[in-house]
């Protein structure tokens, strides 16, 4: 088990002819990912990477039955790219591009409310299932399978926890890069959600950072749910300045609620093991599995 | 992007949201000339000084006066310009005034009629991913006062992105702000261009306190915190003239210049990193190891040579920065791409380094990378776990 791809994933690639999507496709083709075919308006009929170029993500879900996607649209485009997804009946949305209007998010994060569709991003570095799917653009030999899930609003920190927990000898169910905007499709809650009910996740991993109320809005959601697979967790940021926002556009300490210091305590009161220092992820992983 | 006020109130009123007016001058003798304009349009005897700086709180720091002549106006204008302008939300040392904005009178007395100050602004809800009007009856103060001890007079309203403001929503707002007669229409009319403002230029954040119902039941934006999302301004093209780089710090308008992502801090240990998340817990860490990081500075996907000296010549003009850590989890950034990197701009940069380095990189070819820099004879220290770097870090503060 998994949660949200695996090996029988029919992944297009959104932008699939630019320059980040034929590198990333290329890279997740090379892992083993089920890439089916790419969607590059105007281009439809060639072939690229091997597979075949559609007009539209309705005929890529028509002609290549396709149920996930990856979008590389640049930012001007990205959240009409998601809405025609979303229309066209994709389940996983998963949005890479950074630096979307908020504005924009705003509108499609609405329009795809009452689709059955899951959004992932954007600003994120996408999903990886090791051994099975990698759609995102994540170094994919860092993970390797194994039974702790990863949720994450970063990037490179989701590999630094993947390599701290592989190299105490465990491994990886799905790692989930949820994003660092304002507004994201998925939310630490629900991607933790995902996690305690996959059985074959037998813990996991939290990583957040300043801003916004979504750690705390899964850790309560983690004490109600009475679950009893351990969570690790962490926030970055104990040392940013307060209305800085620190690269992601999310990450910004607006008030006394959404500091690394509150999530923290937040997450302590609901039962997840906080570590405060970022090296002791994989320790601490390996101590509650004992 | 971060406006002035005067700036935040031009968009305002070229959306019918009515605003005090004012012009805004350099100098004493343009306050003077502005003062003598602003009475012949507007019929104001008495001007308010406002100095224009990026921050708030600057009636506190005496950045806001009245000039009841012009002799007043004069004096006041060569009082706040040029002044380091202290107020609860700068540091210290202050803001230097560049310009100030001479404004119109607009607490005039008028027979049988009161003036009051409300709260109102527009903003993302991150929890539900909607815009969002706040406003409270209590303008004219400091508005998380008044959320921590009379949260109940917070009101919000929220907007459907599908529909936008609707009249009754509008029409509750000014409700809720006791209003009746003229000024309650005035303000469903504020509300709903304020908002229609919001939207059209794309911003992030409008917060006007006070906005004012005047003696004969006008209602007008007396202030105007606006900020633009820097990823739609591609839309605005004649918004992107409005950044005053005057007011942000010098050194992150050069990292910018660059491409890099820095954020100065009063710290003693210089980082350099990839991704935003790991910049961040690489600083948690510098402050775990005993030291207290000297800036955030992401290097993004391409860290090579030049991109890295680029890195480094802005951490070293900090005085302070006694080490610099850089940390680098190569993905599809190849580590030992990143260590010649390092070792190109240490070199080209010859005596200027004359702190520690140390450089963990971890991910792909990161023995490679270690063995490149350990080779180098450079006075470098490499690691490739984060603990091991923390450690080294605090040795070399020690």
């Amino acid at each position: 088990m998994s949660v949200l791809v695996n090996k029988d994933s029919k992944i297009i690639v959104q932008g699939f002819t630019g320059s980040e999507g034929t590198f990333h496709a290329g890279q997740m083709i090379e892992y083993g990912t089920n890439v089916v075919g790419g969607v590059t308006p105007g281009k439809g009929g060639q072939t690229h990477l091997d597979k075949p170029v559609f007009n539209t993500v309705q005929e890529a879900v028509d002609k290549a039955d396709a149920d996930t996607t990856i979008i590389f649209v640049p930012p001007a485009f990205a959240a009409d790219a998601i809405m025609e997804a979303a229309d066209a009946g994709i389940k996983v949305i998963i949005t890479i591009t950074e630096g979307i209007p908020v504005a924009d998010m705003i509108k499609a994060s609405d329009y795809i409310k009452n689709k059955a569709c899951r959004l992932i991003g954007p600003n994120c570095p996408g999903i990886i299932t090791p051994g099975e799917a990698k759609v995102g653009i994540m170094p994919g030999f860092v993970f390797k399978k194994g039974k702790v899930g990863i949720v994450s609003k970063s990037g490179t920190l989701t590999y630094e926890a993947a390599d701290q927990v592989v190299k105490q000898g465990l491994g990886i169910t799905t790692a989930i890069g949820i994003g660092g905007d304002p507004i994201i499709g998925t939310t630490t809650k629900e991607a933790v959600e995902l996690l305690i009910n996959d059985p074959e996740t037998e813990a996991v991993v939290m990583i957040g950072e300043i801003g916004g109320q979504l750690e705390a809005d899964a850790a309560n959601w983690y004490k109600a749910s009475g679950s009893k697979k351990p969570v690790v967790g962490f926030i970055a940021g104990e040392t940013a300045p307060a209305g800085r926002t620190m690269g992601h556009a999310g990450a910004i300490v607006g008030g006394s609620d959404d500091t690394a210091q509150a999530k923290k305590a937040i997450m302590r009161e609901c039962g997840i093991h906080v570590v405060d220092s970022p090296a002791e992820i994989g320790k601490k992983i390996a101590e509650v599995l004992g | 992007m971060n406006l002035h006020e005067y700036q935040g109130k031009e968009i305002l009123s070229s959306f019918g949201v009515r605003i005090q007016r004012g012009i805004v001058a350099q100098n004493a003798n343009e306050a003077v000339a502005a003062a003598k304009q602003l009475t012949s349009e507007t019929g104001t005897s008495w001007h308010v000084i406002k100095a224009q700086v990026h921050a708030g709180g600057r009636g506190k720091g005496g950045g806001v006066k009245l000039a009841k002549n012009l002799e007043e106006v004069e004096l006041i204008a060569g009082q706040i310009i040029g002044m380091d302008l202290v107020t609860p939300q700068t540091s210290a040392e202050g803001k230097r005034v560049h310009q100030i904005l001479v404004a119109e009178d607009v607490y005039y007395p008028t027979e049988g009629g009161e003036t009051s100050e409300f709260y109102v602004s527009v903003l993302l809800n991150r929890n539900t991913g909607r815009n969002m009007i706040v406003y409270s009856t209590e303008g004219g103060m400091d508005i998380e006062t008044v959320a921590e001890e009379t949260p109940e007079l917070i009101h919000n309203e929220e907007i459907d992105p599908a529909v936008g403001l609707l009249p009754f929503q509008a029409r509750k707002i000014a409700f809720n702000l006791g209003l009746s007669g003229g000024a309650f229409k005035e303000m469903t009319k504020f509300v709903s261009c304020l908002y229609t403002a919001y939207v059209e230029s794309d911003s992030s954040l409008f917060e006007i306190n006070p906005v004012l119902k005047t003696s004969d039941d006008k209602i007008m934006a007396v202030d105007a915190k606006v900020t633009i999302d820097d990823n739609a301004l591609y839309r605005h093209k004649s918004y992107v003239d409005l950044r005053d780089l005057r007011e942000e710090s010098a050194i992150e308008v050069e990292a910018g210049e660059l491409g890099l992502n820095y954020v100065d801090l009063d710290g003693n240990v210089g980082c350099m990193v990839n991704g935003a998340g790991l910049a961040m817990a690489t600083m948690d860490l510098i402050k775990q190891a005993g030291g207290e990081p000297a800036n955030f500075l992401d290097v993004g996907g391409t860290a090579d040579a030049a991109r890295v000296e680029a890195a480094f010549r802005i951490i070293l003009k900090d005085p302070a920065v006694k080490a610099i850590l850089i940390n680098i989890f190569g993905g599809i950034v190849r580590c030992d791409r990143v260590a010649q990197g390092v070792v190109d701009a240490y070199k080209n940069m010859g005596d200027a380094i004359k702190v520690p380095i140390i450089v963990r990189l971890q991910g792909t070819n990161a023995d490679i990378a270690k063995e490149l820099i350990d080779n180098s004879g450079l006075d470098v220290l490499s690691a490739t776990e984060f603990q091991e770097a923390a450690d080294k870090v605090q040795a070399v503060l020690v």
